[in-house]
């Protein structure tokens, strides 16, 4: 509980020390542990690789638009982009649950396409490639909802890591056998941490909405999947603290490759660079700092 | 039906580029146990290797061969210094790795100055010109792909069937500790499925200039071939052989048949399929746990 009091003193006074953009990067950094909390769930702990990460928090956003745009004040229109999230994830669970190892990340990862396609070519729902425009939300209420839900989340995982089901979705990634010896149906836990971390996505998702303030297919594609992985990763998969350090890395690469961009030579053209960065600190923080930043943290 | 038999061809020669690179997985993931998903932007970096060769006057044959010998190197490389050094932690790192060097891969295409950002069309030795197969007109590009991917098939199962480092590699992947312990070094052996799991896809790439154009976009054709490798069931050649050839008719008359955006997804529906029905692929063997 201790470590949640400097992210419980931030949230509190962030809207009024920081300028608007520094609220808005921080509430990506919110939006983004929530998506992370899930994900690590699923494939931090349950040790299952999903690559369909985006489509549960493109779903997320896709209803909360749709439910705002038509009225719905957002403390019932957040809690339907999780449900029907969740819903879309027990899709997601239907070919995954008896799978594991690449074939669970193989089956994830069309299921992602599949789930992207439908928001591109549903057209009378979601407007297809033209997207969908969102109300906006005040900026301090929108960080106070992201910040405070990332640490509901949180706190959440640790409660859930503390259960029966935690323990067992961590014997399902030591070892699936012995876990399904021991009473824990390795499909019945697939399916139990897919449906919560769709949920989460779909929640984060709904805040991604907010603070997009546009919605369109594209952005919910595997490289935002793979974005994610890589945030917990570069974190340290199966901490806690993992998630924080991600997102707050993740949403700080952008900028500090925006820095390196002023200072590029002209006769290379920019449009590689971020994602050459990406991979380069992805292979390179994997080779030297397998346990993540909060692995590397641990053994200061 | 006068549709059928071109949408085959079209469709069997797409097969065979997935199935060139379906090879390429399949071989890595035999060899390392690593999905290696950098394996699209590998036949993507063949495709541009290729392109400058042929740019700069080779002839198409020779640029062929010379892009899959660089993208091999690359590939050895690529194991050697990225790959190695990560043996024996879990999987979701090394898969994460793969992917992070497709990132960089396809990063670094899109940042070649004057060439990354475009579309290239490959002059190809029978560019343009029809073929008459049966009666019916195909285009003598599609041949070519599919005569070029008989003999590498044809090489590869010899290769495997009778060369010695053929033998040790199949050995490695059937049973790594008892490859060991009569002497087969397994680094080189995953040194060797790297570096012809990337020339397979360089090839890929250069074969499929004629039907795609060259662009640093190429990759996601290649990751295509991931659930050619799974529907052939992970890890056997012939299958991942039959699983390319099955994607690329089930797309060509997709792209035909049915209703708009089923081709896309064409892949995908059918792989999610087959996971339903037989978890371990058309021709894996099946395991008794799930």
């Amino acid at each position: 509980m201790r470590r949640f009091i400097p992210l419980l003193l931030v949230l509190a006074t962030a809207p009024f020390i920081l300028p608007t953009w520094g609220i808005a990067q921080l509430g990506f950094v919110a939006t983004y542990i929530v998506a992370g909390t899930g994900l690590m769930l699923l494939a931090g702990y349950a040790g299952q690789l999903s690559l369909c990460h985006a489509a549960f928090i493109g779903v997320g956003a896709y209803t909360e638009a749709i439910l705002n745009t038509q009225g719905w004040p957002f403390v019932l229109s957040m809690p339907a982009a999780g449900l029907f999230a969740a819903g879309v994830g027990l899709l997601a669970a239907w070919p995954a649950r008896r799978l594991s190892g690449i074939a669970f990340a193989i089956a994830t990862l069309s299921f992602g396409f599949i789930v992207q396609e439908v928001l591109t070519r549903w057209e009378a729902l979601t407007g297809g490639n033209a997207g969908l425009s969102i109300p906006a939300l005040d900026p301090a209420t929108l960080f106070w909802l992201a910040g405070s839900l990332a640490l509901t989340a949180l706190w959440l995982l640790g409660r859930v890591l503390d259960s029966s089901s935690g323990r067992a979705w961590v014997a399902l990634r030591e070892d699936s056998t012995a876990a399904a010896v021991l009473g824990a149906s390795s499909p019945a836990m697939k399916v139990q941490a897919l449906l919560l971390a769709a949920a989460l996505g779909g929640i984060a998702g709904a805040l991604y909405a907010h603070q997009l303030r546009f919605v369109s297919p594209e952005q919910f594609d595997w490289v935002m999947s793979i974005e994610l992985l890589m945030m917990l990763v570069i974190g340290g998969l199966g901490t806690r603290t993992g998630i924080v350090l991600g997102a707050l890395f993740l949403i700080a690469l952008p900028q500090a490759i925006g820095l390196l961009r002023d200072a590029w030579p002209a006769a290379l053209p920019p449009a590689g660079l971020e994602l050459f960065a990406f991979g380069l600190v992805l292979v390179l923080s994997l080779r030297f700092a397998p346990a993540g930043l909060a692995g590397w943290l641990r053994s200061l | 039906m006068d549709a059928f038999l071109p949408l085959a061809i079209a469709g069997i020669a797409l097969g065979c580029v997935y199935a060139l690179v379906a090879l390429g997985f399949a071989l890595i993931y035999q060899a390392t146990t690593v999905v290696n998903f950098a394996h699209g932007e590998l036949m993507m970096l063949g495709g541009f290797v290729g392109l400058a060769l042929v740019s700069s006057g080779w002839p198409w044959w020779l640029a062929l061969a010379g892009a899959a010998l660089a993208c091999a190197l690359f590939g050895l490389l690529a194991e050697r210094v990225i790959l190695r050094p990560l043996t024996g932690q879990v999987h979701i790192p090394i898969v994460m790795t793969t992917l992070g060097l497709g990132f960089m891969l396809k990063g670094g295409i899109t940042m070649l100055p004057g060439a990354g950002a475009e579309t290239h069309a490959m002059p190809t030795p029978f560019a343009g010109q029809v073929a008459t197969v049966a009666g019916v007109p195909v285009a003598a590009d599609h041949l070519l792909v599919i005569a070029v991917t008989a003999l590498v098939g044809g090489l590869l199962f010899a290769f495997f069937s009778f060369a010695t480092p053929g033998k040790t590699l199949r050995a490695t992947a059937q049973n790594p500790l008892g490859a060991r312990l009569v002497g087969i070094a397994p680094g080189r052996m995953h040194g060797l499925a790297w570096a012809l799991g990337a020339g397979l896809a360089a090839l890929a790439g250069v074969l499929l200039a004629p039907i795609t154009f060259v662009h640093a976009q190429m990759g996601l054709i290649g990751i295509k071939a991931l659930p050619a490798a799974v529907i052939g069931g992970f890890g056997s050649i012939g299958g991942a052989v039959a699983g390319g050839l099955l994607l690329g008719l089930v797309e060509s008359f997709a792209g035909f048949y049915a209703p708009d955006g089923i081709k896309d997804v064409a892949a995908w529906l059918l792989v999610l399929a087959v996971l339903l029905w037989r978890p371990a692929g058309l021709f894996g063997q099946q395991q008794e746990n799930t």
